[in-house]
């Protein structure tokens, strides 16, 4: 009884903290700007099944690739063990499904001990790549910090999680083996749960311990086990391990469109066509009261909200920035750090609109307004306060970072829509720039050459002269 | 023997009451760079032995607007698409086929939300289909035959738009041998041009580019590496230039390719 109450505090605790976090990230992402997408719902769950669900993109490096598996399909499976655990913790049983799953129970747990040894093992080797293995893309400049650390955490934590699986059934195990368990349905019998792995491991490592302390054994094993589950509940909002739940939204969300098609400006394509129609030109009067609009992206505010979702779900593994052609010859510029930076811009956006600082009110607006809202907020900040035009200016927009995220973040867009910002709204930009777009405009070529266009045809004649 | 070449435009066709099956986008480097203008005339006569009724836009094409609108001048972009838009639409244009992988990414996917709709291709798939239906003959044994020919995936044929297979297909009618660069198709390497790169100095680093890709490039043994980009013709160009390696290996078109082949 009082495991129980004990048991529904620790829970409800957990989970109200935890749900506030995930109701900020949520109001985080929506700051962006709701953008316009191709429309195919059957298209985006399709990408689920293959891509979430599937991980087909992460086949493109295979040894990640298995190991990654591994503990992405433990982490699967162990959410039946942990519906049991919630269950068993309200209602003070123990192994609530096995009367009722029968051999299916003895299966459905050894799966999970399989494939938890094989998490375990994974984890051991991720350390040791991250950590010993020289692995370039992890030892880039923006993982210095608490980049790294969150990296660990994650795996030391996965560690623990299996260590209690084990604990927790091997203890039970033996408790069995001596009539002792309180799992459902064999309450007083001796006998063995036939679990794949702890059936041989129980034994072995707590076989020569007193009936007293395997009780607690086991008792650490199943509250370490939800403790940690909830810890990582709590710790998944400020680290990259959040893809373990936005990988599936984000994916569902990606652009669809064209990866060669940038977002077309209707407003500024209006503009122009107005005047390049004569008769238009003169129609749309009041037009030139109106003060012009900014173009392009400064904000979390208003790039879209699928790039703030994008970086929320990034878990910097630095696939793209691996593969950046820029980044690959020694620029600045890293597609994982642009997500990076959108991240902590939202989250650092977030965090003052939480604070309620009235002084964050926009100057112009303090008069009139006295909450602090997404739509008045103004911190004198920016996007481009953690992402620099040195970055910016080099992408080449090759694509290989679109290419190569497994859960297709996309970091070209927001990449092409700061750009935007520069060249549209601060007249700026390399300067080197500007006689491509003074030429396109006056001359409708890329350079300044003098020659018509087609000159090139009379080298033909002077290859083949006319007979 | 080569058949006698002329080009004519979409104007002289109009004023002769013609319109041609398919427009020749010839784009900007096309026109007016010299190592690209070679390209675009091997295309000609490969057209031309074709015997495809075709039409350029002369001197009424302008830039598609692709490095303005990656550079983030959306103003300049709109005012050049509309702008070609207007005169294509003026000549019911159908059929587009260009030798320039950044012009056919903007036509095809850029230029219908501005009212522009058109079947686009780019010439190693138009090449490839005149080789497959027969219409354009191969000369078997060619000066290539046998030859180390790698190949180098443009950014917006390849991982943009998809065109992995059409080039390489053109490539193995040649009798050659095709060894595949380390970073290929989806995984191409870029060669640095592109998103305006092409009209700036590099940012600070330890390299350009190009010569990251040219030392893959060389690291086949190749004697010709083959593009299908003006673009990356000239920085592929550039970074063997660089590397001192002018006497070891050749950059072409595969436009080029097919006409020294069959000795238009």
């Amino acid at each position: 009884m009082i495991q129980s109450i004990v048991f529904l505090i620790v829970l409800g605790i957990a989970s109200w903290i935890a749900g506030k976090k995930f109701l900020a990230i949520r109001r985080n992402i929506l700051l962006g700007k709701d953008e316009p997408d191709v429309v195919d719902n059957g298209l985006r769950w399709k990408n689920v099944f293959l891509i979430a669900f599937g991980q087909k993109k992460m086949f493109k490096r295979w040894i990640p690739a298995v190991l990654h598996g591994f503990i992405y399909v433990a982490f699967l499976f162990t959410q039946i063990e942990l519906i049991e655990i919630v269950i068993d913790g309200i209602f003070n049983q123990h192994r609530f499904f096995r009367p009722m799953l029968g051999g299916m129970y003895t299966f459905l747990i050894s799966t999970i001990e399989v494939l938890s040894l094989g998490a375990f093992i994974a984890t051991l080797i991720f350390l040791a790549r991250r950590n010993l293995l020289k692995i370039p893309r992890f030892h880039k400049s923006e993982m210095n910090g608490f980049p790294k650390l969150d990296g660990n955490i994650i795996l030391y934590l996965e560690i623990v999680l299996v260590i209690c699986v084990f604990m927790m059934n091997g203890a039970d195990e033996v408790l069995f083996n001596r009539s002792l368990t309180h799992a459902n349905g064999v309450e007083g019998m001796a006998g063995s749960f036939n679990f794949a792995i702890t059936e041989h491991l129980g034994p072995m490592l707590f076989g020569g311990m007193s009936d007293g302390t395997l009780a607690v054994v086991e008792r650490i094993g199943w509250w370490g086990h939800i403790m940690v589950v909830l810890a990582f509940l709590n710790y998944l909002p400020i680290s990259k391990h959040l893809h373990i739940m936005f990988a599936f939204p984000n994916v569902y969300h990606a652009k669809l469109a064209s990866r060669g098609q940038m977002q077309n400006m209707p407003a500024i394509m209006n503009e122009v066509k107005s005047m390049m129609d004569p008769d238009a030109a003169f129609a749309d009067d009041g037009g030139a009261d109106e003060e012009l609009p900014d173009f392009g992206s400064k904000d979390v505010f208003d790039i879209g909200w699928r790039d703030v979702l994008g970086a929320y779900s990034c878990t910097e593994c630095g696939r793209c920035t691996s593969v950046c052609p820029a980044n690959l010859t020694g620029k600045k510029l890293s597609p994982r750090k642009i997500m990076m930076d959108i991240r902590d811009r939202a989250e650092e956006v977030g965090r003052n609109l939480d604070s309620g600082n009235v002084e964050l009110i926009a100057e112009d607006k303090r008069a009139d307004e006295k909450v602090l809202t997404a739509d008045n907020y103004d911190d004198g900040k920016s996007l481009f306060d953690y992402i620099t035009k040195e970055e910016l200016h080099a992408c080449t927009t090759c694509n290989a970072c679109v290419e190569a995220c497994p859960i297709l973040i996309n970091p070209l867009e927001p990449i092409l829509k700061l750009r935007r910002y520069e060249i549209l709204t601060e007249s700026a930009g390399p300067s080197e720039w500007l006689p491509m777009f003074t030429s396109i405009e006056n001359s409708g070529s890329i350079w300044a050459v003098p020659d018509a266009r087609d000159k090139w045809t009379q080298l033909i004649e002077k290859e083949n002269p006319p007979s | 023997m080569a058949k006698p070449l002329e080009i004519k435009t979409m104007e002289q066709l109009a004023a002769e009451g013609r319109a041609p099956e398919v427009l020749f986008w010839v784009g900007c480097a096309g026109s007016f760079d010299a190592r690209a203008q070679k390209i675009t005339i091997a295309f000609s006569k490969i057209l031309n032995e074709a015997e495809v009724d075709f039409a350029i836009l002369g001197t009424e094409e302008s830039c598609t607007g692709d490095p303005a609108r990656r550079a983030g001048n959306e103003f300049v972009f709109q005012m050049t698409a509309l702008q070609n838009i207007e005169i294509m639409n003026m000549y019911k244009v159908k059929k587009i086929v260009t030798a320039c992988p950044h012009c056919f990414n903007t036509i095809r996917n850029e230029y219908p939300d501005l009212g522009g709709n058109y079947d686009v291709v780019h010439h190693t798939q138009f090449i490839q289909e005149l080789i497959s239906t027969g219409k354009l003959k191969m000369k078997e044994g060619g000066e290539y035959k046998g030859k180390k020919i790698t190949y180098h995936d443009s950014c917006y044929l390849g991982r943009v738009n998809g065109v992995y297979e059409a080039p390489r297909q053109v490539l193995e009618n040649l009798d050659s041998q095709l060894v595949e660069l380390k970073r290929s198709r989806s995984n191409g390497l870029c060669c640095g041009a592109g998103g305006a790169q092409m009209f700036k100095e590099d940012e600070p680093g330890d390299k350009r580019i190009n010569l990251e890709r040219v030392e893959e490039v060389l690291s086949t043994g190749a004697e010709i590496v083959a593009a299908n980009c003006p673009f990356c013709v000239t920085m592929l160009q550039d970074g063997i230039k660089a590397a001192n390696k002018e006497d070891q290996i050749m950059v072409y078109d595969l436009a080029e390719l097919i006409v020294n082949n069959n000795g238009f």
